[in-house]
């Protein structure tokens, strides 16, 4: 059920095509703005990651964001994982190490294992859209890694995050 | 036992004159920890004699019992018998004049074999009687342990309670921005000396534990990008992954008999607590709920496991037994726990607690009961006990700030920051340090 569910956000992301706002950057939190809307018809076919992932060309993310104490994927999230699929199916050698991190508020272990759970659900996500799990790989920060230094509402939604590192694949 | 390839050899309990009969015992002088009336009690440390060794033992001493709050040192400026005659004889009316309740008193030799043998007394001022008499032997270099060792005879002496300077601190070391923390292993006497760093800061490396031994530390590191357990040996300097396994291993801690890692295991994003024995290399599952099951810490008797789990929908604090049975969630208030750590004494769970946007150290009873919230602040975390269960190590951090380590006793006060070069987090305390 849930699998069908994905495809049809998946058709749904792909059906609004060039002209719509879908594609663009999608997390207000985020440091990578969006703007580039109506940029998005296929970037992937030929962009490297770093293109296809920058602030000014196509404007997805390298990376998704959760709320406080929680590794469900927001709809934002799902269609930049989405972005990354067709990335990844544009590179079929390259491979992707997916991160996941928590912000300052919560105890070191406990944050290391939230940690996985994020990176897990953006891993399980790509499955979902086809992507063979052998090219994926997760790994926890907890709270070591923050993105960004201070200790306010918005350093914290940034911090929160499972971030794509890809490997191979012109990135 | 070895120390860093030295033989050291402690001397039991000697000495001598004016055993405590029943009637004088009642007028020592004692500390009751966690008294309501408690005061500092007034003591005068004199340098031992007979090396200029002395008066660095003194200083350690006088600091280490300073340290504790629970005594209030008499400045030597004070003293009007001289330590050399003290050591000798005693007067007391000229140590009860300057308000002395105890005295302490030592000589200090040097052995044909060129170690070094420190005889100290304790005494009872009042009663004019001695409470503690006894030799320490060791090697010059390891004066310092010489001192914490008489700190301990002196300590347990006066409050009943055991000794823990002779204990060291393993720690993260923290230095650069925030963004990219440099973490490093680092180790020192219980009171900052013989402060050094174990790694070099290339990998990040988080939550060291001793062994009971005192010879081992388990810790997590990230090697390769791989984060996984590792068990380091201070007398070798050598590094092993314990176990390999495809996820991430985190959290771990000894055994009591030092036999076990107990540690979280994450496959697919599920964490559940697993032990690995040392020797067989046989790993156990003793969690299996796809909730986060993590921080697992044993009871002294090695018969029970405290951890953390958040399959309440929060995280809450439970306690199951060794083989995963009977699982009971022990903390009862609102707000999330976590960290339990079981006390060495076994009748204590300290804890982290976070509620109402702020950290809290805590401790509770093994079922639960008469939670008591030491500390707080804006993060504060991580806590670890002395041997004797008496005193707790923190780290805690402002907003912004930096983190460092602190102590405090469990009777919440005395809340002092350790002594460490920079910034520090994740202390653990080790046992008592085997001769």
């Amino acid at each position: 059920m849930k699998y069908v569910k994905l495809i049809a956000v998946l058709v749904f992301a792909a059906g609004l095509g060039a002209c719509s706002s879908v594609d663009k950057k999608t997390d207000g939190a985020g440091s990578k703005g969006g703007s580039g809307a109506g940029n998005g018809s296929r970037p992937a076919a030929t962009a490297s990651w770093s293109d296809y992932t920058s602030k000014t060309k196509n404007g997805y993310s390298d990376r998704v964001f959760f709320s406080y104490d929680r590794h469900e994927l927001s709809a934002e999230a799902r269609q930049t994982i989405e972005a990354w699929s067709r990335w990844l199916r544009a590179h079929p050698d390259a491979t992707i190490l997916v991160e996941g991190h928590t912000d300052e508020r919560g105890t070191r272990e406990y944050n290391l294992a939230l940690g996985a759970r994020r990176a897990t659900a953006v891993k399980n996500y790509l499955t979902a859209l086809g992507t063979s799990g052998r090219r994926l790989r997760t790994i926890s920060y907890g709270k070591e890694r923050p993105s960004v230094a201070g200790s306010t509402e918005r350093s914290w939604s940034e911090n929160r995050r499972g971030v794509a590192r890809p490997r191979g694949g012109g990135s | 036992m070895k120390i860093n390839g030295v033989v050291l050899k402690w001397f039991a309990p000697v000495l001598l004159v004016g055993l405590a009969t029943p009637a004088l015992a009642q007028n020592e002088p004692r500390v009751v920890i966690g008294d309501p009336e408690f005061k500092p009690l007034p003591i005068a440390i004199t340098t031992p004699t007979g090396s200029a060794m002395g008066k660095r033992i003194a200083a350690v001493v006088s600091a280490n019992l300073k340290g504790t709050g629970l005594f209030r040192i008499i400045d030597p400026a004070a003293f009007i018998q001289k330590a050399a005659a003290a050591s000798v004889r005693p007067r007391f009316p000229d140590w009860k004049v300057i308000g002395a309740e105890a005295l302490v008193t030592g000589r200090i030799r040097t052995n044909p074999n060129g170690e070094i043998r420190l005889e100290y007394r304790l005494w009872n001022v009042a009663g004019g009687s001695q409470m503690v008499g006894r030799a320490l032997e060791g090697p010059a270099k390891l004066w310092r342990r010489l001192a914490h060792k008489m700190s301990d005879g002196i300590y347990k002496r006066l409050t009943g309670e055991g000794g823990y300077f002779d204990t060291r601190i393993v720690y993260i070391a923290e230095s650069g921005p925030v963004t990219r923390r440099i973490k490093r292993l680092a180790i020192m006497d219980q009171d900052g000396a013989n402060h050094r760093f174990l790694t070099d800061g290339r990998h990040l490396v988080l939550t060291p534990r001793f062994s009971p031994n005192t010879q081992e530390i388990t810790y997590l590191a990230y090697v390769n990008s791989r984060p996984r357990v590792y068990i380091y040996n201070l007398d070798s300097g050598r590094r092993e992954a314990v176990g390999s396994f495809p996820g991430m291993t985190f959290a771990p801690r000894f055994s009591p008999d030092g036999n076990k890692i107990v540690m979280s295991i994450e496959r697919a994003g599920n964490s559940e607590i697993y032990t690995m024995d040392l020797r067989t290399r046989v790993t156990s599952r003793l969690t299996n709920n796809p909730s986060i099951d993590t921080s697992p810490s044993y009871s002294p008797d090695g018969k029970r496991i405290t951890f953390n789990s958040d399959r309440s929908g929060r995280q809450k604090i439970y306690v199951m037994n060794a083989d995963g049975s009977g699982v009971v969630r022990i903390s009862n208030g609102v707000g999330r726990y976590a960290t339990p750590v079981w006390s060495p004494r076994g009748d204590r769970i300290a804890f982290t607690k976070m509620e109402g946007g702020a950290f809290k150290i805590g401790i509770m009873d093994p079922d639960g009961d008469n939670e008591k919230i030491l500390t707080n602040g804006f993060l504060a975390e991580g806590p670890t006990w002395a041997p004797n269960g008496r005193v707790l190590m923190f780290f805690k951090q402002g907003r912004g700030g930096q983190a460092q380590i602190y102590t405090i006793d469990i009777t919440g006060r005395n809340e002092q920051r350790a002594k460490t070069p920079a910034s520090g987090s994740d202390p653990a305390w080790s046992p008592l340090l085997k001769n």
